[in-house]
C-alpha cells in the first residue's frame, strides 16, 4: 500500500508543522525539563553539593599541606567527579523513574518531536555540570588560592560542560535497563568504583600497579586527563582522550536509544 | 482502507512470552465515531491501544493510524491521548503542562478554550502534584484534547472521578464527537459505554467477541429480566425451556430469559397470587457478562 496516496486521499490531510513550531516544541520541552528540576531542589542539591564538600575536605583543608599543585590536581579530579554525577544521576535516575511512572510512555504516544525529551535532560545536565565546576573553581581560587589563567578557567569549565555528555549517555543506558527505584543504587555501583579506579579520589600513582594499568578502560579516566591538561598539570595531547570519550558516548547512546525505541 | 477509517488493526497479534495478549484482532475506528472498547482485565484493551499508538509493535498483522505507521510523528500529530497511568511532572503547574503539550501540535486549540472544555480553568496555577486524583484526570483529559485531535484515545478516563466530574467529562466527550472528533474509549463502567458509544467492541482473551451498536449487542444477547414476588420454586422455573437463569434473592424471584412474554404468561398461570411483577430489558452489563461467559464456556468445552 502506498502510504502517501492514502494520506492524500483522506479528507483532512496531515496539517504541516511549521519549522518554527517544531523549534518552539524543543524550547518548551527544554524549559519544562529545567523548570521541574529547579523546583525540586531535593533532587539536584545532593548532586551539586556532594563533590564540593569532598573538595573542601580533601582538596582545600587537607590538601594545603601537600602544596599548591595538590589542590590544583584535585581541582581537576573533583571537577570530573562532580560532572559525572549530573550526567549519571540527573539523566539516569530521572529516566528510570519516568519510565516507571508512565510519563515516558505518554510522551512517546504524543507527537513530541523526537529527541526533545532527551535534549531537555541534556541541557539540564550541562547546566548542572557548569554549576558544579564553577563552585569548585570559586573554592579553588578563593579559598585555596590556586592561580589559574583565564584560558585555564574557561578550559576546565568547557571540559566539565562537554564532559558530562558521555556520562549522560551512560546514565541513559542504565536508566533504560533498570526501572524505577532500583536505578540510584545501580548507578552508585557504577559511579563510585569508577571514580576511585580512574584516580579521581586519590592520584593514580597512589593506587596498586594493576589498577593503574586498568584505568584507561574507564571513560572517567580520559575526562580526568583532559581536565588535568586544562589546568596545566599534565602536558599531553587531549584529542585521543576526547575521541575515546566520543566513542564511549556514541556507543552508550546507541545502545540506550535502541532499547528505548523497542521497549520504551 | 477507505478514507473514513482513522485507525485500524488488521489481524494484529501480540505475544508476551508464552502469553498471547492479542490473537488476530481486526478493529477499525471510523471518522467521527465514539467506539467503546470493552472487556474484562487482560482482554487485550490496553494492548490494542498500545499498538494503535505505536508504543508496542505487533508480532504479526498491522496497526495503522491515518493509514500510516503509528510511530510516524505525522500520524500522531492528529491524535490526543489519555493513558491509564501517567505520573506527569509534579512540580510543573497545570498551565505550564498545557502550554508544553500544545507546543507539540501544529494547530492546537486555544489555551482558554481547552481549559474551559476540560473544566480546569480554576486549576491552571496549581502544581500538578498537589491536585487530587480526579483533578489530575481532568488535567490529563485537557492535555489529550488540546491539540485539536481528529482521534482521541481515552483509556479508562473516568476512574477515580466523582459522579459530577464524570458527567462533565461525558458532556465534553459529546462536544468533541459533535465537532467530528473520533474517540476510542476503554472503560470498566458499562453505563459509560451505553451512554456515549455509537459502536461497541467487546474483547475477551485477545479476540474480538462482538462488534456492533449498543442495541445490536443487547439484541445479540436478547435477555430480559423478570422480577416478581411469588412462592414458586426457583429451581423448578430454572428448568423451564425458555428460562436462562432463575434465582431467589431477598424474597424476590429473579428470572433471565430470551422470551419474556411466554415466561410471564406461564408464571401468571402457575401462581395467581404473583405480585410486584417487573419486566426489564437487559442492560449492556448483562449482555456483556453473557458474552464473556459464553466464551469461557466455549473455551472449557474445547
Amino acid at each position: 500500500m502506498n502510504a502517501a496516496a492514502v494520506v492524500a486521499a483522506s479528507p483532512a490531510a496531515t496539517p504541516a508543522m511549521p519549522p518554527r513550531r517544531v523549534l518552539g516544541a524543543y524550547l518548551a520541552e527544554a524549559r519544562s525539563e529545567c523548570l521541574r528540576y529547579l523546583r525540586a531542589p531535593g533532587f539536584m542539591l545532593p548532586i551539586l553539593l556532594f563533590p564540593d564538600l569532598f573538595y573542601l575536605v580533601f582538596g582545600v583543608l587537607m590538601g594545603k599541606s601537600e602544596g599548591a599543585d595538590a589542590t590544583r590536581y584535585l581541582l581537576a579530579s573533583y571537577s570530573v567527579f562532580g560532572v559525572m554525577s549530573p550526567g549519571l544521576f540527573g539523566f539516569g535516575v530521572s529516566l528510570a523513574l519516568e519510565r516507571d511512572g508512565g510519563l515516558l510512555t505518554w510522551k512517546r504516544a504524543l507527537p513530541m518531536p523526537p529527541g526533545a525529551y532527551l535534549l531537555g535532560k541534556m541541557l539540564m545536565a550541562m547546566g548542572a555540570a557548569a554549576v558544579v565546576v564553577l563552585m569548585l573553581l570559586a573554592m579553588a581560587t578563593g579559598l585555596a588560592h590556586v592561580a589559574l589563567t583565564p584560558v585555564q578557567f574557561v578550559a576546565l569549565l568547557a571540559t566539565g560542560m562537554l564532559g558530562v555528555l558521555p556520562f549522560c549517555a551512560l546514565g541513559m543506558l542504565v536508566g533504560t535497563l533498570i526501572k524505577g527505584q532500583g536505578a540510584p543504587g545501580m548507578l552508585q555501583l557504577v559511579y563510585l568504583p569508577m571514580s576511585f579506579l580512574s584516580g579521581l579520589w586519590f592520584p593514580l600513582p597512589m593506587l596498586p600497579k594493576f589498577l593503574q594499568q586498568f584505568a584507561p578502560v574507564w571513560p572517567s579516566y580520559h575526562l580526568d586527563r583532559i581536565a588535568l591538561a586544562a589546568v596545566g598539570i599534565v602536558h599531553e595531547p587531549v584529542l585521543p582522550h576526547a575521541l575515546v570519550l566520543v566513542g564511549f558516548g556514541v556507543a552508550f547512546f546507541a545502545l540506550a536509544a535502541r532499547r528505548l525505541r523497542r521497549v520504551g | 482502507m477507505n478514507d473514513t477509517t482513522v485507525a485500524r488493526l488488521a489481524a494484529a497479534v501480540k505475544r508476551y512470552g508464552p502469553l498471547t495478549a492479542l490473537d488476530g484482532v481486526d478493529l477499525a475506528v471510523r471518522r467521527g465515531e465514539l467506539l467503546a472498547l470493552l472487556g474484562p482485565n487482560g482482554a487485550g484493551k490496553s494492548t490494542s491501544i498500545g499498538l494503535l499508538l505505536g508504543l508496542i509493535r505487533p508480532d504479526a498483522g498491522r496497526a495503522e493510524l491515518f493509514g500510516l505507521d503509528p510511530q510516524r510523528i505525522e500520524a500522531r500529530r492528529r491524535i490526543g491521548v489519555m493513558l491509564q497511568a501517567a505520573n506527569l511532572p509534579a512540580t510543573l503547574r497545570v498551565g505550564e503542562l498545557l502550554r508544553l503539550t500544545m507546543s507539540y501540535y501544529p494547530n492546537p486549540r486555544g489555551f482558554d478554550e481547552t481549559a474551559a472544555l476540560a473544566g480546569i480553568a480554576d486549576l491552571l496555577l496549581r502544581p500538578y502534584g498537589k491536585l487530587s486524583g480526579g483533578q489530575q484526570r481532568r488535567v490529563q483529559f485537557a492535555l489529550a484534547l488540546c491539540g485539536r485531535p481528529e482521534l482521541l484515545f481515552l483509556d479508562e478516563p473516568t476512574v477515580g472521578m466523582d459522579i459530577e466530574a464524570r458527567q462533565r467529562l461525558w458532556a465534553a466527550m459529546r462536544a468533541l464527537v459533535a465537532e467530528g472528533c473520533a474517540v476510542v474509549l476503554t472503560t470498566h463502567y458499562l453505563e459509560e459505554a451505553e451512554a456515549l458509544a455509537q459502536r461497541v467492541v467487546v474483547l475477551g482473551q485477545g479476540r474480538v467477541l462482538s462488534e456492533g451498536s449498543v442495541d445490536d449487542m443487547r439484541k445479540r444477547v436478547a435477555l430480559t429480566r423478570i422480577r416478581c414476588v411469588s412462592d414458586l420454586d426457583a429451581a423448578a422455573i430454572a428448568g423451564w425451556p425458555e428460562v436462562a437463569a432463575a434465582t431467589r434473592e431477598d424474597g424476590h424471584l429473579r428470572i433471565a430469559t430470551a422470551r419474556a412474554e411466554a415466561v410471564v404468561r406461564r408464571l401468571l398461570d402457575a401462581d395467581p397470587a404473583l405480585g410486584e411483577l417487573e419486566v426489564q430489558r437487559a442492560g449492556l452489563a448483562e449482555a456483556f457478562t453473557e458474552l464473556t461467559r459464553e466464551t469461557a464456556a466455549e473455551q472449557e468445552a474445547a
